[in-house]
C-alpha cells in the first residue's frame, strides 16, 4: 500500500508534488538565502555524522550510527517507537547535556568549519545558536507573539528596537505566520491555536538565523490542515538551510523529505532518496516496516 | 508602525553569541553558597546549644539530669532533673494528639473520599487558617476560653492545667494532620479505589482498606509532624499551663513543659553564663535531640512505608 | 429481603454515618476558630481605637497602647524578609536548577526538611548564643530579625522549588534550544514566570514570623518599651540610617503575651484587642497570597 501512495504522491514528472501558494519568501526578503548559498545542487555536505553513539546512563540509545546530511536538503528520521531517532535528533544540539548521566561518543561534523557538536570542549550554546529546535508540542513563552521571536535576537545583544521589529517580521513571514498575527503582536501567544503556535516556535527559531533546523514530530500534536501548512514550511525552508525531520508517520517523511534515515532499535538501517527508498528498499527490515509488518 | 516600514534590504547577519564563562561559575558559586548555607545554620544551632550546655553538664551529672525528679535550678539548693518538665511535655502533646490524630484523620478522610470538590476547595484553606493562627492567640484562647469552658464541666479544674492547652494545641494542630493526609490520600491513584468499590465494598471499607494504607508513607508522616509540632509548641502551654514544674501525668494539675521553662528563664534576668542561663541550653538540647529523632524517624517512614503503585 | 439486599443496605447505612461523622469534625474545626474571632471581638473590640495604635504601653491599662509593639513588627519584618527572601530564592534556584542529584544535594535538602520540623524556640537559642552573645548584636532588632529569617528560611526555600517545578520542562527546552546559558533562563524565563508562586510562599512565611513569639522571648525582646527604635530615614543628612538595628524592641505577640501574664483582667481587653490586630495582620498577609497565587495561576495556565 505504500508503493501506491508513493506513486499517488509522485507528480507527472516523477518528482515530488509541490504546493505552492504564492507564499515562497520574496525576492528582497532579508531571510533569503544570500548570494552563494542555497538554490543550487545540494551537493555540499552540511553535516557529517560518523560512527555516532549515544548512551542514557548505561543503555545504549544510539548505535554507531554514520550518514551524511546535504545542505538544503530536508532529511526525515523515521522509524518504529523507540528506534532512538529523537534520541538521535537531541545529539545535533545537545539537548541530553541538559540531563544528567548522557554520553556521546563519535562525531557529529557541522560543515564548513568541521566543528565536533557533541565534543565535551565544543560549547553547546554556540551549537545552538547554530542549530534550532522545534519541538513535538508547541512550546511558546508565556509572552506576547512579539516577545517570543523577539527573545532570541536579544539573546545575541540586539537592543535597537527598530532592528528588533524587523528580524520579528521576517521571522513571522519566513513561517508563514505574519499576515494572521501582523495586527496583535502584542496579544500573548498562547491565545493562537495549535497550529499558529507551531508556526510561531518555527519563527522563534528562524529569528536566531540558524544553519541547520531540527523538527521533533512537529505535527503529531496538530489537526490535517495545520499539519499541512506546517510540511509545506518544511519543505520551503529548505531553501535557507539544512532540515533534518524526526516523524513517525512514514506518509509525512515520503511528502516533505529529500533523504531518509529509517533506524531500528538504535541503528541506521538504511540511508537513501526519499523516492528511491519508498519504491525499493534496499534492506528487508526497512521493506517490512515500509509495509506495515511491524512498527 | 511596522507595517509602513520601508524595506531597506538585508538585515545584517548577528552578532555571534557571547558566553561569559566566568559570570555562569560565578552565578552557580553564589547559589550553592545559598544552598549550603542551611547546612551553616544547622551547624549554628547544634554548636551554640551543645557549647553552652556542656558547662552546665560540667556541673551536674547526665545521671541527675534525665532522673531527678525535681527541677528547680533557681532555688537556693538547686535541683536538675529534667523529668518534670518532659513529663510536662509528653502530657500536652498526648492530650494534643489524641484529639488532632483521630479528628484530623478523619476530616482528611472525609475531604478526600467524600466531600464534593467544590466544598473541598472552600474547606481546605479554610481548615489551614487554623494553623496560622498566632500561637499567642491561641493561649489566650486556651487561659479565657477553654479552661473556664472546662472548669464548667470539671469544677475541680485549676484555673492553670494541662487539659485546657493540650485541647487547643490539638485544634492548632488538626490542619498538620488533615491537611497534609488529605494529599498522600488525593494521590493514592483511582485505579486502586476502583478495584475495591468493582469488588461492591462501600466508600467507607474502600478509605480504610484501600486509600488509607496506601497513602500510609504520607499519612505516617503528617503524624511525625504533628507530634514533632506538639512538641516543640510553646507559648500556649507557657500562657495556660502555669510554668511550674511538676512530675505529674494528672492533667489537671498545672505543669511546665521543657519550651515553656526556656520562656520563663528568658523573660528574667539572669546573668550570661550563669548555671539558670546555661540549664535553658541545656533544656533545648534535650527538645532538639527528641524533635530530630522525630524527624529522623518520618524521614525514615516516608521513605521505607512507599507503596509501589 | 435477600442476603444481598441487607448487605447493601449495611453498606449505605456504615456511607451515611461517616459522612455525618465527617462533616461534623469539619465543622466543629472551623466552629473552633470561629468561636476564637467572636471571643476576641467580644473581649477586646471596645478596646480598638485610633489612640490604641499610637499609644505606647503603660501601667494603666485605659493608656496602653499597641505602637511600639506594631512598629517593632514591621521593623524585623524588614529585616527578616531581606535576609530570608534572597537567601531562600538563590538556594530554591540552586537546588531545583543546578545541583546534581549527589551525596551533597541529598544532604541539603534533608537538612531543610530538618530544619522547617525544629521547634521555634531553639533557633531563639540560637540566636541568643550567637547573635545577642558571641557576635554582640545584643538584644536587637537584628538579633530577632535574623532569629525570624533562619525560622522562615525552610518556608522560603520550599516555596521557591514548588514554583519552579511547576513551570513544565518543555519552556526550559525552548529557551535553552535558543542557545540560552543556565542562568538566563533563569533570569529571563523562570524567575518571572514563578515569581507569582514565590511570592505567594514568602507572604505566608513573613505571615508566621510574624506572629512568633518564642525565639523573640528568649533572645530577651524586652516587653516594657516606651520609645521608638531611630527612624530608618530621615529628612536630613545622612538620609538613611541603621541605628535601629541595634534598638531594643518589642513586638506585637510579646506585648500580647505580658497582658495575658498580669494578673487581673484589666490588661486582658487590651490583650484581646492586640490579638485582633495581629490576626488581622495575619489574615491580610494571608489573603494577599492567596490573591497573588490566584492572579498568577489566571495569567499563565500551563
Amino acid at each position: 500500500m505504500v508503493i501506491e501512495d508513493v506513486q499517488n504522491q509522485l507528480g507527472p514528472d516523477g518528482g515530488l508534488r509541490a504546493e505552492k501558494d504564492g507564499s515562497r519568501p520574496a525576492a528582497n526578503d532579508p531571510m533569503r538565502p544570500r548570494s552563494g548559498e542555497g538554490e543550487q545542487t545540494p551537493s555540499r555536505v552540511k553535516v557529517e555524522v560518523r560512527n555516532l553513539s549515544f548512551w542514557y546512563g548505561s543503555l545504549q540509545a544510539v548505535k554507531n550510527v554514520s550518514m551524511s546530511l546535504k545542505q538544503n536538503t530536508v532529511t526525515a528520521l523515521i522509524g518504529p517507537s523507540g528506534c532512538g531517532k529523537t534520541t538521535l535528533l537531541r545529539c545535533f544540539n545537545r539537548m541530553h547535556d541538559l540531563y544528567a548521566g548522557n554520553r556521546y561518543a563519535g562525531e557529529i561534523r557541522l560543515m564548513p568549519d568541521g566543528a565536533n557538536i557533541v565534543d565535551p570542549q565544543v560549547s553547546p550554546i554556540e551549537m545552538r545558536a547554530r542549530i534550532s529546535m522545534v519541538f513535538q508540542k508547541p512550546n511558546p513563552f508565556p509572552k506576547s507573539i512579539y516577545e517570543n521571536v523577539a527573545y532570541g535576537p536579544r539573546l545575541r545583544g540586539v537592543r535597537a528596537k527598530s532592528e528588533l521589529g524587523d528580524r520579528v517580521e521576517a521571522a513571522l513571514r519566513a513561517a508563514a505566520l505574519w499576515e494572521e498575527v501582523k495586527d496583535v503582536l502584542r496579544k500573548s501567544a498562547y491565545e493562537l491555536s495549535g497550529g499558529q503556535q507551531q508556526r510561531l516556535c518555527i519563527a522563534r527559531a528562524l529569528a536566531v538565523e540558524p544553519e541547520m533546523l531540527l523538527f521533533d514530530e512537529p505535527t503529531s500534536a496538530l489537526d490535517p490542515i495545520a499539519t499541512a501548512r506546517i510540511e509545506e514550511l518544511v519543505a520551503e525552508l529548505k531553501d535557507r538551510l539544512t532540515v533534518l525531520v524526526v516523524t513517525h508517520n512514514m506518509h509525512q517523511a515520503l511528502r516533505v523529505s529529500d533523504y531518509t534515515a529509517f533506524m531500528y532499535l538504535g541503528e541506521l538501517i538504511e540511508f537513501g532518496d526519499t523516492e528511491n527508498m519508498f519504491s525499493a528498499p534496499g534492506e528487508k527490515l526497512t521493506q517490512d516496516y515500509l509495509t506495515g509488518r511491524f512498527g | 508602525m511596522m507595517a509602513n516600514r520601508q524595506r531597506t534590504g538585508d538585515l545584517a547577519a548577528l552578532p555571534p553569541i557571547r558566553i561569559n564563562n566566568f559570570r555562569e561559575r560565578m552565578i552557580v558559586a553564589l547559589l550553592f553558597s545559598a544552598g549550603v548555607f542551611s547546612i551553616v545554620i544547622t551547624f549554628g544551632i547544634v554548636y551554640i546549644l551543645v557549647s553552652e550546655s556542656l558547662p552546665f553538664f560540667g556541673e551536674v551529672s547526665i545521671v541527675d539530669f534525665l532522673t531527678d525528679t525535681m527541677w528547680t535550678p533557681l532555688f537556693a539548693r538547686p535541683r536538675y532533673g529534667i523529668l518534670p518538665l518532659v513529663c510536662g511535655t509528653l502530657v500536652t502533646s498526648f492530650i494534643a494528639l489524641a484529639l488532632a490524630v483521630p479528628v484530623g484523620t478523619v476530616i482528611a478522610v472525609w475531604l478526600s473520599e467524600y466531600a464534593p470538590d467544590a466544598w473541598r476547595e472552600t474547606i481546605k484553606p479554610i481548615l489551614e487558617l487554623l494553623s496560622a493562627v498566632p500561637t499567642v492567640v491561641y493561649g489566650y484562647f486556651a487561659l479565657l476560653f477553654v479552661t473556664p469552658v472546662l472548669q464548667a464541666v470539671l469544677p475541680t479544674l485549676p484555673a492553670f492545667n494541662m487539659l485546657g492547652p493540650g485541647i487547643v494545641m490539638g485544634i492548632m494542630i488538626i490542619p498538620y494532620v488533615g491537611s497534609l493526609s488529605e494529599d498522600a490520600m488525593r494521590a493514592v491513584p483511582m485505579i486502586l479505589r476502583e478495584g475495591s468499590y468493582a469488588l461492591g465494598a462501600s466508600r467507607l471499607g474502600t478509605s480504610l482498606r484501600v486509600v488509607y494504607p496506601a497513602a500510609l508513607s504520607g499519612i505516617a508522616a503528617a503524624y511525625i509532624l504533628a507530634i514533632s509540632r506538639a512538641v516543640g509548641e510553646t507559648m500556649i502551654v507557657a500562657i495556660a499551663a502555669g510554668q511550674q514544674p511538676e512530675l505529674t501525668l494528672n492533667p489537671m494539675d498545672p505543669a511546665a513543659t521543657i519550651t515553656a521553662y526556656i520562656v520563663q528563664v528568658s523573660l528574667g534576668d539572669l546573668p550570661h553564663g550563669s548555671i539558670g542561663y546555661q540549664s535553658i541550653f541545656a533544656a533545648g538540647l534535650t527538645l532538639f535531640v527528641v524533635t530530630l529523632a522525630f524527624n529522623i524517624l518520618g524521614a525514615i517512614l516516608r521513605g521505607q512505608f512507599r507503596q509501589a503503585y | 429481603m435477600s442476603d444481598l439486599d441487607r448487605f447493601v443496605k449495611k453498606q449505605r447505612r456504615v456511607d451515611r454515618i461517616f459522612n455525618r461523622v465527617g462533616i461534623l469534625c469539619t465543622v466543629s474545626a472551623l466552629t473552633v476558630l470561629v468561636l476564637l474571632l467572636l471571643d476576641l471581638t467580644a473581649d477586646g473590640l471596645g478596646r480598638l481605637d485610633a489612640e490604641f495604635f499610637r499609644a505606647f504601653p503603660s501601667r494603666r491599662p485605659e493608656q496602653a497602647g499597641i505602637l511600639s509593639a506594631w512598629v517593632g513588627s514591621a521593623l524585623l519584618m524588614l529585616v527578616t524578609g531581606t535576609t530570608a527572601i534572597p537567601l531562600g530564592v538563590a538556594a530554591g534556584i540552586y537546588l531545583e536548577e543546578y545541583a546534581s542529584k549527589n551525596w551533597t544535594t541529598r544532604v541539603i535538602e534533608v537538612n531543610i526538611t530538618n530544619l522547617a520540623a525544629v521547634p521555634s524556640i531553639v533557633f531563639g537559642l540560637m540566636a541568643l548564643g550567637l547573635f545577642v552573645y558571641q557576635f554582640q548584636f545584643g538584644q536587637s532588632v537584628l538579633s530577632g530579625g535574623l532569629a525570624l529569617a533562619f525560622l522562615a528560611l525552610p518556608i522560603v526555600i520550599v516555596a521557591t522549588r514548588e514554583a519552579l517545578r511547576a513551570i513544565p520542562e518543555s519552556i526550559r527546552e525552548a529557551a535553552f534550544a535558543l542557545g540560552a546559558s543556565r542562568w538566563q533562563v533563569v533570569r529571563h524565563h523562570l524567575l518571572p514566570y514563578s515569581a507569582g508562586g514565590i511570592a505567594t510562599g514568602v507572604i505566608i512565611s513573613l505571615s508566621r514570623a510574624v506572629g512568633e513569639t518564642a525565639p523573640l522571648v528568649t533572645i530577651g525582646a524586652l516587653t516594657f518599651i516606651a520609645f521608638l527604635p531611630p527612624a530608618p530615614l530621615s529628612g536630613s543628612p545622612p538620609f538613611v540610617s541603621f541605628e535601629w538595628l541595634e534598638s531594643p524592641f518589642t513586638v506585637l505577640p510579646i506585648q500580647i503575651f505580658n497582658w495575658v501574664s498580669r494578673p487581673g483582667d484589666d490588661f486582658l481587653a487590651n490583650a484581646a484587642a492586640a490579638s485582633l490586630v495581629l490576626m488581622g495582620g495575619t489574615l491580610l498577609m494571608n489573603a494577599v497570597a492567596i490573591t497573588v497565587r490566584h492572579r498568577m495561576r489566571r495569567r499563565i495556565k500551563w
